[in-house]
């Protein structure tokens, strides 16, 4: 009860200041949280970049509950936000069904499609970021074998897969790709003891870098790589620093500068289908203080080459989703 | 299959078959009582967040294992409290200790550390570290056996050794202490031992706090020896598969040890070789991840022998009426 009034007051608050800003943008945050230090942390250091660059204030919210995402969606909605950008792909449904009420204001959502004439429906290619990093992982490895470990067994994470595995034969054609996957349920993205396990296995199949595309069971896997001294490459933001010097790299999916584009164009928000890829800065790798010693000069030179010539379509990184099938393996 | 990949298989099945041992001992603690319990999985991670969170906080792996333990012991007070207490149904009991141990360790997490439900990671001595037994590498040289010293039975974190310590401890105290014969008449025979002028309640007390102990020690190697901190959810299932194993092991020490590492060897050969070619046919990793289970419905449905639970399991004692 007390839970619930609370609740019920700050959603009050928040209504009440947000109808004093008038478009001003909102963000909601998914149930992870705003500090996640993977995907909502990037949502809101792309926000903090925004304000800091332009002096403007936006409105946000984290989720607590699933119940809370078409109501926060419509309080934004009602108070006058614009745009109103949420983040994850559990949004979908929700969006589908507030966007239409609304068709003054403009939605952004990342990582999910939503076909309505006011929403932005922003994905990524990340088979051009693993694509990127399994280069580096083939130029990294003694052995000639790498792995790859999956969260649940879905196509987004065989994007991942087909996507490392083309950058891996692509620098070294001998090169072994050993790939598992975690499970097949949800309780896949967090079970970091399977993935430790997982990795322990990989190692002793000759694997000397792993790639991990799993959420938090990853987090398993690169405290298992930086134990048995192998080298690891985290996802999603930047996992470099999870164990310094053992982390080759993370494949970054820049979900801030999604959100920082989307507030800069205000109410004038395109809408309609973006893809962040290479060529726009959406994909990346992370090189930093963490990592620098693991990255020779030939090996990033190599690595700056290739997503040239992916941005400019010289290369073309064949993606999963598109036939449910990978050419190598 | 040559003799590293048997050995490493080996290897894997020890440190997966821990956790499944200690709450499989828990687990026989409580129900040999006539408690049932199957909040095994909650007490787990609630034991699992907390050595998670003062290792981290402290910098101690041994706080956090006296943390855990103090955490599980909590839950165990209260599923005592809800089924011999005041009498209430123990799965219903069970279940809302799931429930809460789920939902609370994100939120507490989230709120403490702000990283979305995880602890930090745990490095140095925030971790139990692998032990390396005495002249494990000279002896290593020594044929077959030398490795199997080594690699198997070398190089675990203090807590597995414990756990298989466990092992013979808990027959020698089920079997041939008075304690253990009171505890396992309690299950058996409440009002039996009410007679004798032994209090029921507190032995059904003392059965649910030493399944309280142990199932901290298993929260705390999963996320301080196994792992270097918590992760949602991260007990993933174990504390239904250590009961799935308590019933495979008819409730029994020894057994409980050869069906927790029965069930582990099937964990560790489904992650080393997914989708096992038969040549005849495939068979899918999913088939190996459900084998306890069905192995579980075998011996319960009595096709290998008859698993015949404490007689007064899940009857709260009611002395007079």
């Amino acid at each position: 009860m007390t839970i619930k009034a609370t609740f019920l007051g700050a959603v009050a608050t928040l209504a009440l200041g947000a109808g004093g800003a008038l478009a001003d943008p909102a963000l909601i945050y998914d149930l992870g949280g705003k500090f996640d230090k993977s995907f909502n942390e990037a949502a809101h250091n792309g926000a903090e970049k925004w304000k800091a660059e332009t002096g403007g204030s936006y409105n946000e919210i984290e989720l607590q509950s699933e119940a809370q995402r078409e109501q926060a969606l419509r309080r934004f909605a009602e108070a006058g936000n614009n745009p109103i950008i949420m983040t994850g792909f559990a949004f979908g449904s929700a969006l589908g069904e507030v966007a239409p009420d609304y068709p003054d204001t403009k939605f952004a959502i990342i990582d999910m499609v939503v076909d309505s004439p006011n929403v932005r429906s922003v994905v990524f290619n990340e088979h051009e970021g693993s694509y990127l990093v399994g280069m580096m992982a083939a130029m990294a490895s003694e052995s000639g074998t790498v792995g790859f470990i999956g969260g649940m067994d879905i196509p987004l994470i065989r994007k991942f897969a087909c996507g490392y595995a083309q950058g891996v034969k692509a620098v070294n054609p001998d090169a072994t790709v050993v790939q598992n996957m975690t499970g097949t349920t949800p309780a896949a993205w967090n079970d970091p003891v399977k993935g430790g396990e997982l990795t322990k296995a990989q190692i002793s199949q000759g694997a000397d870098v792993v790639y991990a595309a799993a959420g938090g069971t990853g987090v398993g896997v690169l405290s298992a790589a930086a134990d048995e001294g192998i080298l690891s490459i985290g996802v999603d933001s930047n996992q470099n620093y999870l164990h310094p010097g053992k982390v080759l790299t993370s494949m970054m999916k820049r979900v801030d500068n999604a959100v920082y584009e989307a507030m800069s164009q205000g109410a004038d928000l395109e809408t309609g289908f973006n893809v962040m890829g290479i060529a726009n800065g959406g994909i990346g790798y992370a090189l930093d203080e963490y990592n620098a010693e693991l990255v020779s000069a030939e090996m990033q030179a190599a690595v700056d080459d290739a997503a040239a010539k992916i941005a400019s379509g010289e290369i073309a990184v064949h993606d999963y989703m598109s036939d449910n099938a990978c050419p190598v393996q | 299959m040559d003799f590293l990949t048997l050995l490493q298989v080996s290897d894997s099945t020890v440190r997966l078959a821990t956790p499944l041992l200690l709450a499989c001992l828990a687990g026989l603690f409580s129900e040999r009582a006539g408690i049932f319990d199957i909040g095994l999985e909650g007490k787990m991670l609630f034991a699992a967040f907390f050595s998670g969170a003062i290792a981290a906080v402290t910098g101690s792996a041994w706080m956090g294992l006296v943390a855990a333990i103090f955490a599980s012991l909590i839950l165990s007070v209260i599923h005592g409290l809800a089924s011999i207490t005041f009498r209430g149904n123990q799965l219903i009991s069970g279940v809302a200790i799931n429930f809460l141990a789920a939902g609370l360790t994100v939120v507490v997490a989230q709120d403490w550390f702000g990283q979305g439900g995880r602890t930090p990671s745990l490095t140095g001595a925030a971790r139990f570290n692998p032990i390396t037994l005495p002249f494990a590498e000279s002896l290593g040289a020594v044929p077959v056996l030398g490795p199997i010293y080594r690699d198997l039975l070398s190089g675990h974190t203090i807590l597995v050794y414990v756990a298989f310590a466990c092992v013979p401890l808990t027959w020698w105290v089920l079997y041939r202490t008075r304690f253990g014969l009171r505890l396992r008449a309690v299950g058996e025979a409440p009002e039996a031992v009410d007679t004798a002028g032994i209090s029921v309640v507190r032995l059904r007390y003392a059965a649910v706090i030493i399944c309280g102990v142990l199932c901290g020690i298993a929260g705390s190697y999963l996320a301080t020896a196994l792992q270097a901190g918590f992760v949602k959810d991260m007990t993933a299932g174990r504390g239904y598969i250590a009961l799935a194993a308590l019933i495979f092991a008819k409730w029994r020490p020894w057994y409980a040890l050869w069906a927790t590492l029965l069930f582990g060897l099937l964990q560790a050969v489904a992650l080393r070789f997914q989708n096992i070619d038969l040549g005849v046919f495939v068979l899918p990793v999913q088939f190996m991840d459900a084998l306890p289970f069905i192995l579980t419905v075998i011996i319960l449905a009595g096709f290998v022998g008859k698993a015949i639970p404490p007689r007064a399991g899940g009857e709260p004692y009611v002395k007079e009426r």
